[in-house]
Order: C-alpha cells, then structure tokens, then sequence
C-alpha cells in the first residue's frame, strides 16, 4: 500500500512486519523515531509475542541483544553515531559470536566536535567488526532492505546493519510502497537458530580460543561473508519477485552503459548524484552511477565489472579516514587493482554538509577535465581553514580550532541552507 | 518540478507543515518529499523545512535553495534571516501578519518579483481564535492553496485530519478555510490594484 509517511516511520513499520520477538534499544538521535514506533506497537499490542527492552545504555542494549539472539529470539535494535562507538566492544562480541541481530544505524557523525547531523563516520568506524553493512539509497529501500536483513543474516547466522542517512533519510516525508503482513510472512520464515541457549540440549557459546584456533574462526566469518556476496543478490531477486522492485543487492548502476566516467557512492546521495549526472548527460557527458548498497561484504568482483570500460572513477563519500583519505575510495582502488584508470576520492557532507547538484556538477566536470586533486573535500571553506594554520603558526596558545572556527565563520542563523 | 520552503520560530509547526504539505500533494496523487532542515531546533530559534512536489520521483536531496514558494510563519525572521534568499521571479510568497508587504517594509520585494503572487494572512489571529494557541501552520496551508492553486484545499483538509485528530483537527481546518477565503479575495484585491 502506498504511504506517505516519515522514514523512520517506514522503518519502524517493516521491522514490526518482520516480527521481531525482542528490541532492545536505547535513544539516540536520528535513530530515536524508529524505536519509539516500534515501542509503541509493542504496548499497544499491535506487535505481539515481542519484549521491548529499555536498556541504560548502548553497551547495554546490543548486550542484552547477543543474550536475546543467542536466546533464539530474532532480535532488533538500532542507533547511532556515539551510541554505535558506546556500543562496539559488544558489536565485535555479536558478530564474533554469529548472532543474526539486525540494527538499523541511523548514519550520523562522530565527535569531537559534537555534531548531530549526517554522515557515514559511524557505521564506517564499525567497517571492520563483521557485521554485514547494507546501506539505503531511499526510504523504499531503507524499509526493503530490513525486511531482507533478517532473511541474510538469519540464513548465514551473521548480523547485519542497515545503514540509512540519518535525518536525510530518517526524518523525511515520502512515498513509500509498505508491504502487507502476508507478504513479509511468505518472505521471511520464523527464526531458526544454528546455535541455541536450551536447557533441554545445553551448549555453552562463547568459548576463549586461543591460537590455535583463533584464526579459523575469523576466517570462517570471512567465509561466511563471501558466502554472503551470493545469497545477498539472490535474496534482492527473490525480494523483487515477490515485492516487484528493486532493493538491495550489491551494486546498482546509472547510465553506466557507455560512460567514460562512473561516480561511485552510497546511501542517499546517490538520488542528488543521477540528477546531476543527467544534468551533464544532456551536456553530452558520458557520465554514469554505481551505487554501492553491500558495502560489507564489499562486492569487489562486482565493482570491477562495472568499471572495465570507465576512464576514470569518482568515489564521492561522507566518510574520512584522517591521515589517509577516503574509506570507500581505498576498497574501490583494490577492486581496481590491474585496470589502469584514473580514481578521484571526494570527501563531502560530513557533518551535514549540504550535498548540492551544482558542486557535484562542477566537481565531475573538474575530474573529466583532469584538473580534480586524487583527493578533495567539496565546498570546503579554505578561508577559515587558512586562518586557522595562520593562527596555529603565530601564536603558542592558538586557542580550541572549534571555537576558533566558530568565531570566524561567524553567525550562522541568518543562514538559509 | 515545485520547491517549497517554510521558515518560522521553533515551535511554530513549521516541520509539520512542511509534512503536511507534503501529505496534501500525496492526497493529489503526486510525489511529494519533505524535510527538516535539521538544525539544533530550539523554542523560538529561527527554523527552516523544506517540501518538493512532482509527478515523478524525487531523487534530489539538498536543501531547497531556489525556491518557487516561500511561507513565512513569523515576520520577525523578516530582520533577522533572509528569507527571500534564491526566491524563483516569478514565486509565491506568504507571510503571516496582519500587516501588508507595504507596511512590513518589503516594498523592494513587490517591485523585484510578481506583486499578485505576494500574499499576507492574520494567521495567528485565526489560530488563536479557532484554536486558541499562536499556531499558524496549518492556517497557512489554507492561504497557499489559495495563493498558488497548486494543491487543494480539500487536500489541505485531509492533511490537516491525518496529522492531528478531533477539536484540534476541526480548529485547523476551519483556520485553513478562514485563511483560504482571505487570500482569495485578497488576490482579487491585488489582480484590480
């Protein structure tokens, strides 16, 4: 049934279709929507046979989250930004475990300095935990993709985070295509667990290994991951078939037929992206998309396919590796590994940053022309940047750069956007 | 495509408007998209929301910078934000006061865009009145839809019923009613003038 509803709304909807048996959850903006819909179908008794769990914490929450799913109960939560960061010990601890939690990570960045609006610094901080990491183009998808999540990890008893912009995506008012109950049910089969706390056929799960056995059980998380880059696209076929459309998978492409240049990125600025690549299209650029919607596994074959007859890739990312560069950028460079082109990494919208058609355009033109630096950072401001490097060169006690910059960037309510 | 943007005070119900705009278009059958524009929002800090209106999907997601439609829900954002910022020449604008664009000292304003397009409404005297609270969003949505014809005012009634219930619900609609029956003379005024 089409909808006009707010993101988190959708999200809250779809996980109650999935019938989650716990949810264990602890607020955090801009995730704090998507629990409180799903707290209130539980007290109302519109999702039954589930336990809302208030926790104290995030540590606490995807604690109690590894005791539920290890429980057998097909378990949810969600956060963000510092709350994923609160949480981490216990994220390795879930997937190292391979309990099949989803949690949707509302995509906010991290501080210092504070800052509650969107990028990708949170879930990109987790890269590396074991978790699978889906990440939502548009609410649709956002809400698509979590129906499919506990289906992927319930089948390689692996967790999965879906990640969705935080506010862009999470407080947005849009049309979305919410399924019915029968539909999900005909999806997505109760939970069967690999592995299960019951006193009547007693385990213990969560053994110390130690070297000699350390290794094997990492790389059969690895294994299961490969596993993953399979099932994934056949599960979004399967999806497709049932729900008719597309979500999810390992990539997407855009006009990519015959395009000399492909932009790659992830999450919701892909919609800004096509615009703008339509925009130079009717330029009479040779210019297309890949989106990324499996960034863990990270589809290496998959993006290599879609680049063998680029000229040159541009990886716009909301995530920053400082010292380094982008995140995104670095795994496309090894899918790339013996194809010779050129590879610009843009690093835009963290902390909010608006992400607007016109930089976008004016960045790629600037790749085709040759004139783009390997790295650069849209619309930065080098005015306050500079007084900043000035300051720090001229005097000891140069003062907090946060305020500093602050102050030189001066009152920012008369702003409109 | 038609790209609305609101600014009002934390408080006013400027995001809800924006969503209730967007809902009203769904009503239409069109897409519709809105959102915040995700500042620290405070009681009485200057506030933004956005809404973009078409007949296909909207893949676009920055803010709204050239706008077709402005709505004002506080004229004292008049000195302290430039709202008219990347207004389209030939936008709409809408401002709840009692006053005219005349008297709000915006009279560069009527000779830079299109004078019939520019509209004011007592908003917050209806709301108070109807509502008894200084509400003015979903007042306005009344005065738009009679400003630019662009939704209706039926769609605006459905909106207006899907977001709020009972007494609360029938006080915003008789506002949007009030609001769309003084713009439209108002325009009438302004199409002689």
């Amino acid at each position: 049934m089409l909808k006009q509803v707010e993101g988190s709304a959708a999200v809250a909807e779809a996980v109650a279709l999935a019938r989650p048996e716990v949810i264990c959850a602890y607020p955090i903006s801009p995730q704090t929507h998507i629990v409180e819909g799903l707290g209130e179908r539980v007290k109302d008794g519109s999702l039954d046979n589930c336990e809302f769990i208030n926790v104290e914490s995030e540590f606490a929450a995807m604690s109690v989250a590894i005791g539920s799913s290890a429980a057998g109960a097909r378990t949810y939560t969600a956060t963000a930004s510092q709350g994923l960061l609160f949480m981490a010990e216990a994220v390795y601890n879930a997937s190292g475990l391979g309990l099949p939690i989803v949690m949707t990570v509302a995509n906010r960045a991290i501080g210092a300095p504070i800052n509650i609006w969107n990028d990708h610094s949170d879930s990109m901080s987790q890269r590396d935990c074991g978790w699978l990491q889906l990440f939502a183009e548009t609410n649709q998808e956002a809400l698509d993709l979590h129906i499919q999540a506990f289906k992927i990890a319930e089948e390689l008893s692996m967790p999965v985070m879906v990640c969705m912009d935080g506010f862009i995506l999470t407080h947005a008012y849009e049309r979305v295509d919410m399924p019915t109950q029968e539909q999900v049910d005909a999806f997505l089969p109760p939970y069967e667990p690999r592995q299960v706390l019951d006193v009547n056929e007693p385990v213990s799960i969560g053994a110390m290994v130690g070297p000699e056995a350390f290794m094997e059980v990492r790389y059969l998380a690895h294994a299961k991951q490969t596993m993953a880059l399979e099932r994934i696209p056949e599960i979004a076929a399967e999806f497709k078939e049932r729900f008719g459309r597309d979500s999810g998978g390992l990539v997407r492409t855009y006009r990519c037929e015959d395009a000399d240049t492909v932009v790659i990125a992830l999450g919701s600025v892909l919609g800004t992206i096509k615009d703008a690549v339509d925009e130079m299209r009717t330029g009479g650029e040779k210019i297309g998309v890949l989106g990324i919607q499996s960034f863990r596994p990270f589809p290496l074959d998959a993006v290599r396919n879609a680049l063998q007859n680029a000229k040159r890739v541009v990886v716009v990312e909301k995530s920053f590796s400082v010292g380094m560069g982008g995140v995104v950028a670095t795994d496309v460079r090894m899918a790339l590994s013996g194809l010779h082109m050129h590879s610009y990494c843009v690093v835009a919208g963290l902390g909010g940053r608006a992400i607007t058609q016109a930089s976008l355009v004016r960045t790629f033109a600037q790749a085709i022309a040759g004139t783009l630096p390997l790295l650069s950072f849209m619309d930065l401001d080098w005015r306050i940047v500079n007084r900043q490097l000035e300051r720090e060169a001229t005097i000891r006690r140069s003062g907090p750069i946060a305020e500093n910059l602050l102050r030189d960037v001066g009152s920012v309510a008369s702003k409109v956007a | 495509m038609l790209q609305i943007r609101i600014h009002g005070r934390g408080g006013q119900g400027v995001v809800t408007a924006a969503e209730m705009l967007s809902l009203a278009a769904f009503e239409q059958g069109r897409h519709a998209q809105a959102f915040p524009s995700f500042g620290s929002e405070r009681t009485g800090a200057p506030v933004v929301a956005f809404c973009r209106i078409d007949d296909q999907e909207i893949r676009l997601r920055e803010p709204i910078m050239a706008p077709d439609v402005l709505i004002v829900q506080d004229p004292t954002l008049l000195h302290q934000v430039d709202v008219f910022q990347g207004l389209k020449p030939d936008g709409y604008v809408l401002i709840n006061t009692r006053r005219s664009f005349d008297e709000l000292g915006l009279a560069d304003i009527s000779q830079r865009f299109r004078h019939e397009r520019l509209v004011t409404v007592p908003a917050t005297d209806i709301a108070l009145r109807l509502l008894g609270r200084p509400l003015p969003n979903a007042v306005l949505l009344g005065g738009f839809a009679a400003l630019s014809g662009l939704i209706t005012l039926e769609a605006v009634e459905h909106a207006i019923r899907h977001k709020f219930k009972g007494k609360v619900a029938e006080a915003n609609v008789a506002g949007a009613h009030e609001a769309y029956a003084y713009v439209q003379n108002e325009i009438k005024e302004l199409a002689h003038a």
